[in-house]
């Protein structure tokens, strides 16, 4: 069963007098339960793939199926609901609020789902526990390190409980061993059933991933089956 | 959500207490400005009012026209047309009079002992002292019996007894007035200057028919003082008296007025209309500094929503929606407005209740100046951070989380 599929999808803009395509003609199917990398050079159109991915875009033209609905065509208000619910973001800077508590940071989706205070703080708090980070709940982004951070931020897209993840460079500001960390948290959440889409640039990570997307001047070009298997 | 927006509001504005505080004193200062100028204003007002009624309110002085002699014409009041029975007429027949107290007035010499002192002596019917808001301290106010029986009594100001009797116990005393007898039978209360900078306190007041038969040696009276109602039968009663006299004085249609009627509510009326006009002022000048105020809420607010244009797209990446995002940044900067004005309100009224002590006037704080400014303040809050919650509800969540 595919959790998303995009149809003859183009995202188009206009640079003066030429038209540049970031999106040309994608069409691409995800499965349920995979874990899929999407690599390629920079201006490839992976970021641009993300962002229509993840509801933060719209397509200029085609179609987009989220769990078998059309979203190509939902209003800004719609899209944020579908973002809230379905899609669970992990940023590579991490984009947590410095001002706020990691429980606090982690239920910040839920103040937007109209959850009361104490439901939002039993949840966010079993998140983060789930994460390993249960001894550091109270804790600002700022007083944690980067591999810290990123799993506030997983704990943060994981606690609606979407249908698929979605990471941009989640390891781009970490160390190797942070890295490891991450990956290992993403393979245990995708052993649990999650769809998790990761765009990197770096093939060792996606050869760990089941599933490789390679994009070029906003084509699909080439997908490859990975490893699943970490190799370091 | 509106709780989670206050509680985020009130969290980013702990945030930056400084810059909060200072956007909070342009509004806390246009607030109080505005309460404390209008109740002062108002203040003045009332103080000026009481000052004026001290005269007496709602009153008429009819006078006598001047004569003219040989094309000449001389002062109004030295004619000699009015007369007590004008004065009983005016009394009978017109409507809307609570006194009508006719009088004649000369400056004399006043001997008592070995002190001596130049004052006005008024002749003029008991009820001048109602007209006029005079009180008796010592003694009494001379009866219509004395009137009738022309007695030599007087009764004399505050100023006149403290120069003629040093001693006090004026009352019983002799005093001459213009070489003849008079007994004091009453001293009145001290009433302080009048709007015009006169000595209220040095006056005479004797029975007018002793004055025209046995002072003055006159037929006729200067002036009859009349003490309407109300404010609002003022000029009835006025245009009543003036077609009575001229009826009575067998003026012809088309012929001038042989006397004249004066309207001190006029004096009032100018005067509240002065003070009135400082009040809107000063209204004015203090409510520009409201509306500066603002300005600097909405100034903060441009600055808070570029500042934070990634936790703007970091919340709508996470679901927040147009709403959610215009609700935030509008609670934040309605708090702002609020807590100011609150604070503003309890400073200006302080402020006038303190400065309206020290100058000594009456204390007017001013209710619908309050609300009004109050009201305003949430208006401003609302309006001014309109425009900086809308630029932040309608960033593109993509240009927004790439914002450095």
């Amino acid at each position: 069963m595919n959790v998303i599929e995009l149809k003859d999808i183009v995202k188009s803009y206009q640079m003066g007098d030429t038209i540049v395509y970031a999106l040309d003609h994608v069409t691409v199917n995800f499965e349920k339960g995979k874990f899929t990398s999407i690599v390629g050079p920079s201006g490839s159109g992976k970021s641009t793939m993300m962002n229509i991915l993840g509801c933060l875009d719209r397509p200029t033209s085609g179609e987009y199926y989220l769990e078998g609905k059309n979203i190509a065509n939902y209003t800004d208000d719609e899209l944020a609901r579908t973002r809230n619910q379905r899609i669970g973001f992990v940023f590579q800077s991490f984009n947590l609020l410095s001002r706020l508590t990691a429980v606090e940071n982690v239920a910040l989706p839920l103040i937007y789902a109209g959850v009361n205070l104490e439901e939002r703080t039993k949840r966010a708090e079993k998140a983060l526990t789930d994460v390993g980070l249960g001894s550091r709940m109270y804790h600002k982004p700022n007083e944690m390190s980067g591999g810290q951070r990123q799993r506030v931020a997983i704990a943060r897209a994981l606690i609606n409980n979407p249908a698929i993840i979605m990471a941009d460079e989640p390891t781009g500001n970490l160390d190797t061993k942070s890295t490891l960390e991450i990956i290992d948290i993403f393979e245990k959440l995708n052993q649990e059933g999650k769809t998790v889409i990761m765009v990197t640039h770096e093939p060792e990570l996606a050869a760990m991933t089941q599933r490789i997307l390679v994009m070029r001047d906003g084509r699909l070009t080439e997908e490859k089956e990975g490893g699943g298997q970490v190799v370091v | 959500m509106f709780r989670e927006c206050v509680k985020m509001a009130f969290e980013g504005m702990l945030a930056n207490k400084i810059r909060t505080f200072l956007t909070m004193l342009g509004i806390i200062i246009g607030v109080g400005a505005v309460i404390a100028m209008v109740s002062l204003g108002l203040g003045m007002q009332e103080k000026v009012k009481e000052n004026i009624t001290s005269m007496g309110s709602n009153l008429l002085i009819v006078m006598s026209g001047g004569r003219t002699a040989n094309g000449q014409r001389i002062a109004s009041g030295s004619g000699a047309k009015l007369t007590y029975e004008d004065a009983k007429a005016i009394e009978k027949n017109v409507d809307g009079i609570k006194y009508v107290a006719p009088g004649v007035q000369n400056s004399y010499q006043l001997v008592a002992g070995n002190q001596n002192w130049t004052s006005q002596v008024q002749g003029v019917t008991p009820n001048i002292l109602s007209i006029r808001n005079y009180s008796i301290e010592q003694g009494r106010m001379y009866s219509q019996r004395d009137m009738n029986s022309r007695e030599r009594v007087c009764v004399i100001g505050k100023t006149v007894a403290d120069t003629l009797f040093p001693d006090g116990n004026a009352v019983g005393q002799i005093m001459r007035i213009n070489k003849a007898p008079f007994t004091v039978i009453g001293v009145l209360a001290t009433k302080g200057q009048s709007a015009m900078g006169q000595d209220q306190d040095d006056i005479v007041f004797i029975p007018l028919t002793t004055a025209m038969q046995r002072l003055m040696g006159l037929t006729y009276i200067r002036n009859i003082t009349i003490q309407c109602e109300s404010e609002n039968t003022v000029s009835q009663v006025q245009s009543d008296v003036v077609t009575l006299l001229r009826t009575r004085h067998k003026i012809k249609t088309g012929d001038d007025d042989d006397f004249s009627v004066r309207d001190l509510t006029e004096i009032i009326k100018t005067a509240q209309e002065t003070t009135g006009s400082i009040t809107l002022l000063l209204a004015i000048v203090a409510g520009i500094s409201l509306l500066v105020g603002g300005i600097g809420i909405m100034n903060i607010m441009l600055v808070s929503v570029t500042e934070r244009t990634r936790e703007i797209g970091i919340r709508k990446a996470l679901g927040a929606t147009y709403h959610d995002i215009l609700l935030q940044f509008l609670v934040e900067s309605m708090v702002i407005g609020v807590t100011g004005g609150t604070t503003g309100m309890i400073l200006g009224t302080v402020i006038s209740v303190i400065a309206a002590k020290i100058i000594g006037w009456p204390i007017v704080v001013s209710i619908l100046a309050t609300i009004i400014s109050v009201v305003f303040s949430v208006g401003i809050g609302l309006f001014f951070g309109l425009y900086p919650a809308k630029k932040a509800a309608l960033l593109d969540p993509i240009d927004a989380l790439r914002y450095e």
